[in-house]
């Protein structure tokens, strides 16, 4: 979408681009109208009221007529703001430039005098400025233009590193043009956009601050009166006759209020993460939509997921993350979900008790029954208290996922007392006995450290206590090994299964590694693009995968932990999920594609031996297998 | 922690000095010659020669500065001709009052701007969100003194609540609850530019946040969304609030100009403004480096308070 077309849909920002052109209009037509004589005065007709005869906005204390001086002043107003701020940005700008494109020592010198400007309160600076230079408004006007300097001298000699080390610059370098010229025809181009953005953010101030300058006294010097000092000229007739306070101080509050709206929407159209939605908070669960009737219970797993379809709606566009998945995990089982990035398989983790960031997550249909009680859907009260009380998560990266600002023990000691009101005393006693039982050496030491204090699997081992603390029944954990080092992986898988078989947990593990799925799990899931291709015990499958792309997958991870890697040996690429096309959504990158694969709905196909593959043609007939 | 502390003082010397240089160069851009600039057109030029003497102007700047340097070390800041009184006491009487005015304030939109701006994150695009949006963009858009005019008109004249102006009382008692009646008007006004800025900078430091993972985690946990919000997300928002709370204790700080001034408030701010209006121009001088000065040791002080709070930076 293009900058105006953001800028008008944005209600607000149109307003006050609208009313600020009327202003502006008004303010440079103003000679042309037949309006009295700002400076007459007329001391019969003193503190005349608003629609008194006549006079439209009534008279000031020397009986001249106001609505001529708000028009004049507002016209004095806006041509001094402007002007400081075009100033400003050109000085600083300059300044910025300079510091940003020869770098080193210059910069060195030019930051340090601006970080010193900086240092000062801002008005006290334009304050001494007008002070040294005696008051009047020219004066008023280089002050405020000066203290802005600084604010635009940093921003824009950000911008201009960032471009002097392009290849562009460099390229124009070797080619031996001169550094005005690369300036001039290089930099200053890239630059105007911040400039732009800098001044629709500080015009406002900068005519608050001119206006405050003449409202002390310091400005514009009688009888020539701009807002600011029509303000504080009739400040000592406030109590009796306020109008002639108001009409003034009004007028700066709907010029700066229609200035600081256009910036904002100036600003939010050209930020690219308001655009994306990025900067949007996700909700405390995963908004629910269903547009398919609830699908009734079946099993006595302890967690099934039936027809689970979860997307991704931002910007019009609908991402079709989970397109209809159907798992379960009996108590003290182990599932693993298996695919590449991108095939729905967090997703489908995080659906479960509502994990997934919402705006942009909807669950569009499904159910997840956890013993017996359906969790899509269920209120937020109900699926918190089973948060971490009964249903635990482990994530990828301990890192990002534990508070970096708690230490660990606060983090163990919340979880705990979140679902089990306990003195902390006894919260703390139990997370000593939690990092312990992960095989955290000095527990009790390692309770009072943060989390950037530990080694990658010394975290990984505290987000697994974690999940621990209030023995859940199910642990889901989402690619809890993917980053760490390969023996660090193999410490962790060894103290999960250890932990699984000890506390009979139940454990959904989520991965891209088959290695990984060998050593834990009973039962395997693969995923692709959104769905489940084939399913069945995980002996079964790895000897005899029946789906071509779990064949793929397989053969490409000849050991544990190398996963990653080798991976990118399927050829092509998981197809984007918004456009799947019909028929197998693997049938682009699938060897034995044919006619047949590419249309109508190819069906998950169970057999006796509990295995399922979604394929028209698989590498053998799981039938067979069972013979 | 010592070494850490001692590291930071020692780096505020050098921005000091540079805020030293930088008043005294703006002071010696006084067009023409200051002692006529002070005594006026109607000055003879055997006072104008003894006032040059007297503040040494005769001197070459380089050694006029580290005079000037010099003796404000010793405390001596030069005696104020229109006050006819020593700078320096008359600038640390009328900072208390701006200290007690400004402090005020910066308590207020410390803890109203974070509040706001958080339930605003946590509301995103509710009503709740709405509402503060919009008092965030009068609060910025709205210049103080005429703010302060229109509370003095409603909350003073019209309502009596408060008092119209002054720190206190002309007759009767200076104590505590008259001191709190009289600054409460101008303690708000004041407030309300920094309230809407620290407002918006806290929302989006909190949406910031609030995509992050250890949020999640704590979702995850079960932990009520309340505590979500105030605990896990705001004390991981406080660490990129926090500097922004030092630059506006600098607006307050400053702003107060314009409040003491509609308000009649015996601050530092009123006396600048005198002194310009005057000429007085070692009390403006005097008056500038000292209260910048007590901003950069504000500044350290919040940077030292940013260390303690983030175990992430290294002491
Ligand atoms: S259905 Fe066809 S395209 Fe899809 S995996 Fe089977 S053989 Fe390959």
């Amino acid at each position: 979408m293009s900058f105006l077309g953001l800028l008008v849909r944005n209600r607000l920002a149109f307003a006050g681009l609208v009313v600020m052109l009327v202003i502006v209009v008004l303010a440079l037509v103003t000679p042309l109208l037949p309006l009295a004589d700002p400076d007459v005065t007329d001391t019969a007709n003193r503190f005349k009221r608003p629609f008194a005869a006549s006079v439209i906005l009534g008279t000031d204390h020397l009986g001249r007529d106001l609505l001529s001086r708000l028009l004049w002043g507002v016209r004095l107003s806006l041509a001094v703001g402007f002007a400081s701020a075009l100033i400003a940005a050109a000085i600083g700008a300059a300044i910025g430039i300079i510091a940003g494109f020869y770098g080193g020592r210059t910069d060195n010198v030019i930051m340090r005098g601006v970080d010193m400007l900086m240092a000062f309160p801002y008005i006290l600076l334009a304050l001494a400025i007008v002070a040294s230079l005696g008051p009047g408004l020219i004066n008023a006007l280089i002050a405020v233009a000066a203290v802005n300097i600084p604010f635009f001298a940093r921003n824009i000699r950000g911008v201009t590193v960032s471009i002097a080390h392009t290849e562009f610059v460099d390229a124009a370098r070797l080619s031996g043009m001169g550094d005005a010229r690369i300036i001039l025809t290089e930099i200053l181009p890239n630059v105007v956009p911040v400039i732009v953005i800098a001044m629709s953010t500080t015009v406002g101030w900068m005519i608050l601050e001119t206006a405050g300058l003449s409202f002390l006294g310091l400005g514009s010097q009688p009888p020539q009166a701009d807002l600011g000092s029509m303000l504080g000229e009739a400040r000592s007739a406030l109590i009796t006759n306020p109008h002639t306070s108001i009409v003034p101080g009004a007028m700066i509050l709907v010029i700066v209020m229609s200035i600081n709206l256009l910036g904002d929407g100036v600003r939010d159209a050209l930020d690219p993460r308001l655009r994306s939605g990025a900067l949007s908070r996700p909700m405390p669960s995963t908004l629910v939509r269903r547009e398919e009737p609830v699908p009734a219970k079946e099993t006595s797993a302890l967690l099934a997921l039936s027809g689970l379809k979860t997307q991704f709606h931002s910007n019009g566009r609908i991402h079709k993350a989970v397109g209809g998945v159907d798992l379960y995990v009996r108590p003290g089982e182990c599932v693993g979900v298996v695919g590449e990035s991108g095939s729905g398989k967090s997703v489908t983790a995080l659906s479960v008790m509502g994990l997934v960031a919402s705006p942009p997550g909807v669950i569009t249909a499904g159910a997840a029954h956890f013993s017996g009680q359906d969790l899509i859907g269920a209120n937020y009260e109900t699926l918190r208290r089973l948060r971490g009380d009964r249903v635990a998560y482990i994530f990828q990266d301990p890192l990002t996922a534990l508070h970096p600002l708690y230490t660990v023990g606060a983090q163990l000691v919340e979880a705990i007392r979140v679902h089990h009101a306990m003195p902390r005393a006894k919260a703390r006693e139990h997370a000593v006995e939690l990092l312990e039982s992960v095989r955290i050496p000095n527990a009790e030491e390692r309770l009072d450290g943060y989390p950037h204090e530990l080694s990658g699997g010394m975290r990984q081992r505290v987000g697994i206590a974690m999940a621990l603390a209030n023995d859940p029944e199910l642990i889901i954990a989402d690619e809890p090994t993917t980053s760490l080092d390969v023996t660090v992986q193999a410490q962790i898988l060894s103290l999960l299964s250890e932990l699984q078989r000890e506390r009979g947990l139940a454990i959904i593990f989520i991965t891209h590694d088959f290695g990984v799925v060998a050593q834990l799990c009973n039962r395997v899931a693969v995923m692709y693009a959104g769905r489940i291709v084939e399913e069945g015990p995980t002996d079964a499958i790895l000897n005899a995968p029946a789906h071509p792309y779990t064949a793929r997958l397989m053969a490409c991870v000849p050991e544990l932990g190398r996963g990653r890697h080798r991976l990118a040996a399927i050829p092509g690429l998981p197809p984007v999920l918004d456009g799947l096309p019909e028929g197998c959504a693997f049938a682009e990158r699938c060897h034995k594609a044919k006619e047949a694969c590419r249309t109508g709905e190819i069906a998950l196909t169970a057999n006796a031996v509990q295995r399922a593959v979604r394929c028209i043609d698989p590498e053998f007939r799981t039938a067979d297998a069972a013979r | 922690m010592a070494d850490y502390i001692l590291k930071r003082l020692v780096s505020a010397i050098p921005v000091l000095l540079g805020i030293s240089i930088i008043v005294f160069l703006i002071m010696a851009m006084i067009p023409g010659d200051p002692a006529m600039a002070i005594l006026g057109s109607y000055a003879t030029p055997e006072n104008v020669e003894k006032l040059n003497r007297d503040l040494g102007l005769d001197k070459p700047l380089v050694q006029r500065y580290f005079i000037w340097l010099g003796n404000m070390l010793q405390g001596d800041f030069g005696r104020s001709f229109s006050l006819n009184r020593a700078v320096l006491h008359e600038v640390l009487e009328r900072f208390n009052a701006t200290l007690v005015l400004a402090g005020t304030s910066f308590v207020i939109c410390s803890v109203l701007g974070v509040a706001a701006g958080t339930v605003s994150a946590a509301r995103q695009y509710g009503l709740a969100d709405k509402a503060i949006t919009f008092a965030v963009l009068l609060g910025i858009s709205i210049p103080s003194f005429f703010l302060g005019m229109m509370m003095i008109l409603v909350f003073a004249v019209n309502l009596r609540w408060f008092p119209v102006s002054g720190m206190w009382p002309i007759y009767g008692e200076r104590d505590l609850p008259s001191l709190i009646s009289h600054l409460t008007l101008p303690a708000m006004v004041l407030a309300a530019v920094a309230t809407g800025v620290i407002a918006r900078l806290s929302r989006s430091a909190m949406l910031e946040v609030l995509r992050q993972d250890f949020i999640r985690t704590a979702r995850a946990k079960g932990v009520h969304e309340r505590s979500v919000i105030w605990r896990h997300a705001l004390r991981a928002a406080m660490v990129s609030i926090i500097p922004v709370l030092g630059v506006q204790a600098g607006f307050v700080l400053s702003g107060a100009v314009y409040v003491e001034i509609v308000f009649q408030w015996p601050g530092v701010g009123r006396m600048l403004v005198d002194a310009i209006l005057k000429r007085d121009i070692l009390l403006v001088q005097g008056g500038v480096v000292f209260v910048a000065a007590c901003y950069v040791m504000f500044n350290l002080a919040v940077d030292l308070a940013q260390s303690l709070l983030d175990p992430r930076i290294k002491t």
